[in-house]
């Protein structure tokens, strides 16, 4: 079948589904459809089809809106990790059920003294019979409130450098001592976290990567994070955005050539980075990993939202801050993008020292054993 | 769509760009290479259809060639003679597309306003015309049409010391009638400029990225310093939005003549001030040497700003857009 043709299937499949009863119900339906996993090996439950199809699949689906935002952590973060670097055993034991709803995941890498610098944090792992013993605090988690499972970095090696002694556990996210406590964020909604471990028992069998290896592991989800945030995978689709070039273009007054060249601005801006995207997908569909420059496609994308809900907001004028505007939640949450997944400075960084091959910052947290670093308390 | 290169793409490139690894920018127009350049490489016939001479290649391997030589700052007719073959080629004008595809320097202008006009066969006036003093074949613009016309050329003194103009003038010189410019050529000329612009992007980032690798201040070379490396990631943004435009805009000219007027204007609105600005950040980020007349940032500087307005002041493609999405 070529893109055309899976496009217009998929159109047809999302027209009839949609609206959904339920989201649990929905990738069910999805996963059976042929739509869930549209890359992922078939041996664990994907499709084995290519990013091409993927990405043409999130294309179509951006038309609709898809009850997917519980599952986009797991779809976009933690099942491409567990795929790359998990075991048979769990990938039999989790993937499958992921890429159906069944579990819905969370990813536990943030914490209050660690962020941007996430290699720094301090919840730790150690060793007790039969597994781990996990004690700390996690925050700014997504969707932890309905996760029943979690990918949780943990510090198990306070003396060596601090990259160097991080391990990665699967968590469930039921087991006693795990405390989740919603955050109402700047939307005034509740969609992150803070998640509380005190002496929570986790398997052996859980651990994703080697002992003190799970940098290494944390770099493969990030990877992920971009390329997936920027592509739009496993995202609720975006027809009711009302900062669109196209929704915008109908809903303001285009008399004022000022106001026509804002929009144009818009446009040019969309097409760009939509052709970017495009081109992105046609490289990895002929074999070429995009790796580092998905940064570039995340920070694009967190620029762009934020550059349409501001002008969105300012041609509409005072009614939209008032009255629950959907323009004025669009700025609300216009944030989300150039914070969640890497900040705009990180996206930055890393298309300097991986894209563009420059010199890196001089670096004082090194080679220093994690113990004699300099933390947030 | 495809926004890829295929394989002879990439060898076309690669063909061109080593040929061009010789090419001083401020040498000016040698017309000894430009026979190699057109013989060797076969690039003056390079849209030509075969049947004229030319080796009948679409707008995606132009834009190919005219991204190298766009990073080489290639000085001399080569753009204003791929716009007389765009003008031609649209026009079905046999005879001078053969002469082009034969290695005739050519030109048309006025790209932008007017100046000239006809009547009884007979053309007056005077207007700019790029590279008019090195043209053999002249195709002048006039409310009445697309004319060939040998006037008087007087070089003029450019900003971009890489492409010479000249201010032609007519006084009642014979001018052969080619028809009326279809509206696609200039959507072919826009892209055509486009890809240049690509190129000239392309090599004012590389030249600043190499250069933060080896100057040091402070104790450190300077791309580690993150007022330096952000602003050369957004410009990598840019490139990468840039390349894509030009992919889709050439593949529209090749493939989907509905969608090209659009494509077309869509590429000037993004390529010629995303490669102006990046021309300027290289400058910048260079310092002082960056300001000195030996080193080459200014000659980016200034062809980015002269190729934004080649086709008339910017804001044009931008109404353009704003027309063709009914706002
Ligand atoms: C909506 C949302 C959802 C999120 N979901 C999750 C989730 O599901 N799981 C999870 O683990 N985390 C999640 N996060 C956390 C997110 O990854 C972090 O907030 C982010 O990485 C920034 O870390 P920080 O908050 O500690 O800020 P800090 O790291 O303290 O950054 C503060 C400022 O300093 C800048 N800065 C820091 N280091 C550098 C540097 N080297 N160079 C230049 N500037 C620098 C930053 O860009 C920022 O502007 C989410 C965040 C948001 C907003």
């Amino acid at each position: 079948m070529d893109l055309a043709e899976y496009r217009s299937a998929a159109r047809a499949w999302l027209a009839e589904n949609l609206p959904a009863s339920d989201p649990k119900t929905f990738m069910a339906a999805l996963h059976d459809a042929g739509y869930s996993g549209i890359t992922w090996p078939a041996e664990w439950g994907g499709q084995g089809l290519t990013q091409a199809e993927e990405r043409a699949f999130a294309a179509v689906a951006r038309d609709f809106s898809l009850p997917t935002y519980v599952f986009s952590i797991g779809l976009g973060m933690c099942g491409p990790t567990l795929l790359d670097r998990g075991t048979p055993a769990q990938k039999e034991r989790y993937v499958r059920r992921l890429l159906r709803g069944e579990e819905i995941w969370c990813q536990l890498f943030s914490e209050p003294g660690a962020g941007s610098d996430v290699a720094g944090l301090q919840a730790k792992a150690e060793r007790v019979e039969g597994g781990w013993l996990v004690n700390g605090q996690k925050v700014w988690t997504s969707v932890a409130q309905h996760a029943d499972l979690g990918l949780l970095l943990t510090r198990t090696n306070v003396d060596v450098p601090k990259h160097k002694g991080l391990t990665m556990f699967v968590v469930d996210m039921h087991a006693p001592g795990v405390t989740v406590r919603p955050l109402r964020d700047m939307t005034g909604r509740s969609n992150f976290n803070e998640i509380f471990f005190d002496d929570v028992h986790i398997p052996d069998e859980n651990r994703i990567g080697d002992v003190d290896d799970g940098w290494s592991v944390a770099v493969t989800t990030l990877l992920h994070e971009r390329l997936s945030i920027s592509s739009g995978v496993g995202m609720s689709g975006q027809r009711d955005d009302p900062s669109s070039f196209e929704a915008l273009s109908a809903s303001v007054d285009t008399g004022d050539p000022v106001v026509r060249d804002q929009l144009v601005e818009l446009y040019v801006r969309s097409r760009a980075l939509a052709l970017f995207n495009q081109r992105l997908a046609q490289e990895t569909k002929a074999g070429i990993f995009p790796g580092a420059r998905g940064s570039a496609a995340k920070l694009l994308l967190a620029e762009l939202t934020s550059f349409g809900a501001d002008l969105g907001v300012s041609l509409a004028g005072p009614e939209a801050v008032a009255d629950g505007h959907p323009l004025g939640a669009a700025l609300a949450l216009a944030p989300a993008l150039s914070l969640g997944g890497g900040t705009n400075e990180i996206m930055r960084n890393i298309i300097g020292d991986r894209v563009l091959n420059l010199p890196p910052e001089p670096r004082v947290d090194k080679n220093v054993p994690f113990k004699d670093l300099k933390v947030n308390s | 769509m495809n926004l890829l290169l295929t394989g002879e793409q990439r060898e076309l490139r690669a063909a061109v760009r080593s040929f061009l690894t010789t090419v001083n920018p401020r040498d000016g127009y040698a017309p000894s290479g430009y026979e190699r350049l057109n013989g060797e490489l076969g690039l003056g016939g390079l849209i030509v259809p075969e049947e004229y001479g030319g080796s009948g290649a679409g707008h995606r391997d132009l834009a190919v060639v005219l991204e190298e030589t766009g990073a080489a700052l290639l000085p001399g007719p080569f753009l204003a003679t791929v716009f007389a073959a765009i003008v031609l080629g649209e026009l079905g004008a046999k005879e001078q597309l053969a002469a082009i595809a034969a290695g005739t320097p050519a030109t048309v202008g006025p790209l932008w306003g007017g100046g000239v006009t006809e009547s009884g066969g007979a053309l007056t006036g005077e207007a700019l015309f790029v590279n008019g003093a090195e043209a053999e074949l002249v195709l002048v613009r006039t409310p009445q049409g697309v004319f060939a016309c040998r006037g008087t050329a007087s070089p003029v003194e450019t900003l971009d010391i890489t492409r010479s103009q000249a201010r032609i003038r007519f006084d009642g010189e014979p001018a052969l009638a080619l028809g009326e410019l279809p509206a696609r050529a200039s959507d072919l000329i826009a892209v055509a400029l486009a890809a240049e612009q690509l190129g000239v992007l392309r090599a004012a980032l590389a030249a600043i990225v190499e250069y933060a690798k080896v100057r040091v201040a402070f104790g450190r070379q300077i791309g580690s310093y993150q007022g330096v490396k952000h602003k050369l990631a957004d410009l990598h943004c840019a490139l990468e939005q840039a390349e894509s435009i030009v992919r889709y805009a050439a593949w529209t000219a090749d493939e989907d003549p509905e969608e090209l007027p659009k494509a077309a204007a869509l590429a000037q609105a993004y390529v010629g001030r995303a490669c102006f600005q990046a021309a300027k950040e290289s400058l910048l980020l260079h310092g002082g040497i960056g300001f000195t007349w030996e080193h080459d940032a200014h000659l980016y500087y200034k062809r980015a700003k002269s190729d934004e307005v080649l086709l008339g002041p910017p804001r044009i493609h931008r109404a353009k857009l704003a027309d063709l999405l009914e706002l």
